[in-house]
């Protein structure tokens, strides 16, 4: 009956197990096509490691290394945040004050004697009060259709205000000074050299079997695995970055904490967005709300959990930022930390326009963003210039975000 | 054929629909047996998208009766008729573009094993289900559904609808926007569901698709139905004219003060 599109029933599509050749050539088709992957990534980071390598020779040392990975750290935990509202379309730019009240609230209650909470508890407050923001704005956003431009742009400058009212309530100064050891050594505390290779090595492995172990389900059932060479490829590329991080970072003061718990989160969030039903409807609601709706996915519960993880992970982001600045003030939170933390998710290689993205950005763009500003301070540059370049940066991210979709849908 | 006519899958008896005083749909009777491809033809305003709504329970019937297997059954949410096994692939398709072939087969029915999605498994399924309609034009089942032509979206939509025993397959202009080549692969489609024993109805405006592959042709106008004309003994001419005109001797119901109601 048909003409030349049948094939002996059984036989399905045609796809084989490529060699490396294959997958290059797939990956170089699939660059073309708009899909730039870790490119940007990777010439942003050698263009400013050059340029600020050349202009300061402290910029690539393991001392100031060590600076990067702690000032990285809040920026990407607040751009996962970010990642996952990018994810649905939406956009939260409440995070980085969200983030302020929760260091807020977790300092004041660790006062000694003034309340003088557990840091357990004024943690797990700090994380409930910011989650329950997130869950409010959501709310609003979905219950009135009211766009998370607006919403959350209301929230930007109401949280800023609590920031404002709470440590102006509580200090003359406005400066509240954080006491509690474990709070300080979350960001000032460094994993002892043989640690640090331990939990390198351990994460390799991890990653290797988890790899490994898909490759043969996926074969003992007939379906194409990535091949061998490629698996090998990017187990290494893992080995050395984390080879290198802890090697370099041993040379002075070693790993610190906050990496360590960093990279908790982003693997923690990689399963939740990769691996489980809720991520992959995260990407669902993105790419076609009406698709997802129809397939019996509760949109408005999805959206409002998705602004539930951005205030947890802004609250989680705002508790290292306090604990690192050893404090918080009437100006945690601001400056161009929100444009930083934004940024980040974009430069990552995370989609303003939805439904496309890692969790693996934010770190990637956390690094980025930390190096540029880490740059400009060892130069001495003054505040105005640091505003006019972080605005250049996200232009840029947002530009090649723009150009990638265009060539897509062309 | 020479087998037994079967009983019809879903038979409509009376059904009407009212929106405020206007009738879009009136006492229709509609019917598709399994294995058969019934076309359901008609101008804007005939009544073709009450009468699917009705059926795929997103807009319930205000008036009639609806059998299902020879049993009277409500059709008052989506859910009901999902549940009976009668799918809609609606003109949009609902696929999420930057998902593949695979997620969008399976959204809003994931197969998980504890937390985690059973890739593997989904895959192996998809591939199956598109192995058994023969849509072979696909490089991997793990291609973003933005990167597929027009025909290969509609073959992955029909596909999602056919994957979860479905009974009852409506297709809702499923060759609108295609080309030659691609109209003809969603044609050689409807013939496979078809033989694989479904029940398709299929609304076009487009005769020649609808002679090709349609036994049995159920032409609407105005809410009222006009006839069931089976497909050999019709010709085009004789459709054209029950789509504009009507056969019946007077004009059903007051023809002028309707409003075209889609």
């Amino acid at each position: 009956m048909s003409t030349t599109q049948t094939t002996p029933p059984g036989q399905s599509i045609a796809d084989r197990e490529g060699s490396l050749a294959d997958y290059a050539s797939a990956w170089w088709a699939r660059t073309r096509a708009g899909d730039f992957g870790a490119i940007p990534i990777v010439v942003g980071l050698l263009v400013i490691g050059i340029i600020f390598g050349a202009l300061d020779p402290v910029f690539l040392s393991s001392a100031n290394f060590v600076n990067l990975l702690l000032q990285m750290a809040s920026i990407a935990l607040l751009a996962i945040g970010i990642v996952f509202v990018l994810l649905i379309a939406e956009i939260d730019l409440s995070v980085a004050y969200v983030g302020a009240v929760g260091g807020v609230v977790m300092t004041l209650l660790l006062r000694p004697g003034d309340p003088g909470w557990p840091w357990p508890l004024a943690i797990l407050a700090a994380l409930a009060v910011t989650t329950l923001i997130g869950f409010l704005q959501g709310w609003v956003i979905t219950r009135f259709g009211v766009p998370s431009f607006v919403v959350t742009l209301a929230g930007f400058l109401a949280w800023s205000g609590v920031v404002l009212i709470l440590t102006t309530e509580t200090s003359q100064a406005g400066t509240i000074i954080i006491k509690n050891q474990f709070v300080l050594g979350l960001s000032n505390k460094f994993l002892p050299p043989l640690l640090g290779w331990l939990l390198a090595a351990l994460s390799v492995g991890a990653y290797a079997a988890v790899q490994l172990g898909q490759q043969r389900s996926r074969r003992s059932r007939d379906l194409v695995g990535k091949p061998t060479s490629v698996l090998a490829l990017q187990i290494a590329g893992l080995a050395v970055v984390a080879a290198f991080t802890v090697f370099y970072a041993n040379l002075t003061r070693g790993v610190p904490v906050v990496t360590l718990l960093l990279g908790v989160f982003l693997v923690g969030w990689s399963f939740v967005a990769s691996r489980t039903r809720f991520g992959r409807h995260v990407y669902a609601v993105g790419g076609n709300p009406e698709a997802a709706r129809r397939a019996g996915i509760n949109v408005d519960r999805l959206r409002i959990a998705v602004f539930m993880i951005a205030g947890f992970m802004a609250g989680v982001g705002g508790i290292i930022l306090a604990s690192r600045l050893r404090s918080v003030s009437t100006n945690t939170g601001g400056g161009n930390l929100l444009l930083d933390v934004i940024a980040a998710a974009v430069i990552g290689g995370t989609s303003l326009f939805g439904g496309r993205g890692r969790v693996l950005s934010a770190l990637l763009g956390g690094l980025v963003i930390a190096s540029v500003s880490n740059g400009m301070d060892l130069l001495g540059l003054p505040a105005g210039v640091k505003f006019v370049v972080t605005g250049l940066v996200l232009l840029a991210a947002v530009l090649i975000d723009s150009i990638s979709k265009r060539t897509r849908s062309a | 054929m020479s087998d037994p006519i079967p009983e019809p899958i879903l038979r409509c008896q009376g059904v009407s629909r009212h929106f405020g005083a206007v009738r879009a749909l009136d006492g229709v009777d509609f019917e598709v047996r399994p294995g058969e491809v019934m076309a359901l033809v008609g101008d804007n305003g005939a009544g073709k998208s009450t009468l699917i709504k009705g059926i795929a329970g997103s807009q319930p019937f205000d008036g009639g009766e609806v059998l299902f297997e020879g049993v009277p059954v409500r059709l008052d949410d989506p859910k009901a008729s999902a549940a009976l096994g009668i799918e809609v692939v609606y003109q949009d398709l609902a696929l999420a573009d930057n998902l593949d072939v695979v997620a969008n087969m399976y959204l809003g029915r994931e197969m998980v094993r504890g937390w985690v999605l059973d890739e593997p498994s989904m895959e192996r399924a998809a591939k199956e289900t598109l192995a058994s309609l023969s849509v072979t034009t696909l490089r991997s089942v793990r291609q973003e559904v933005s990167a597929l032509s027009g025909g290969q979206r509609q073959a992955i939509a029909v596909a999602k609808a056919v994957m979860w025993n479905s009974k009852l397959v409506i297709l809702d202009e499923p060759t609108a926007a295609l080309g030659v080549a691609q109209t003809r692969q969603v044609l050689d489609l409807v013939k496979r569901l078809k033989d694989r024993g479904l029940a398709v109805v299929l609304i076009s405006h487009n005769l020649h698709d609808i002679f090709e592959v349609a036994d049995r042709i159920t032409v609407l106008r105005l809410g009222q139905m006009i006839g069931v004309y089976r497909r050999e003994d019709t010709t085009q001419q004789e459709i054209v004219h029950a789509i504009t005109a009507g056969t019946m001797e007077s004009v059903p119901g007051m023809a002028d003060d309707r409003e075209d109601i889609r």
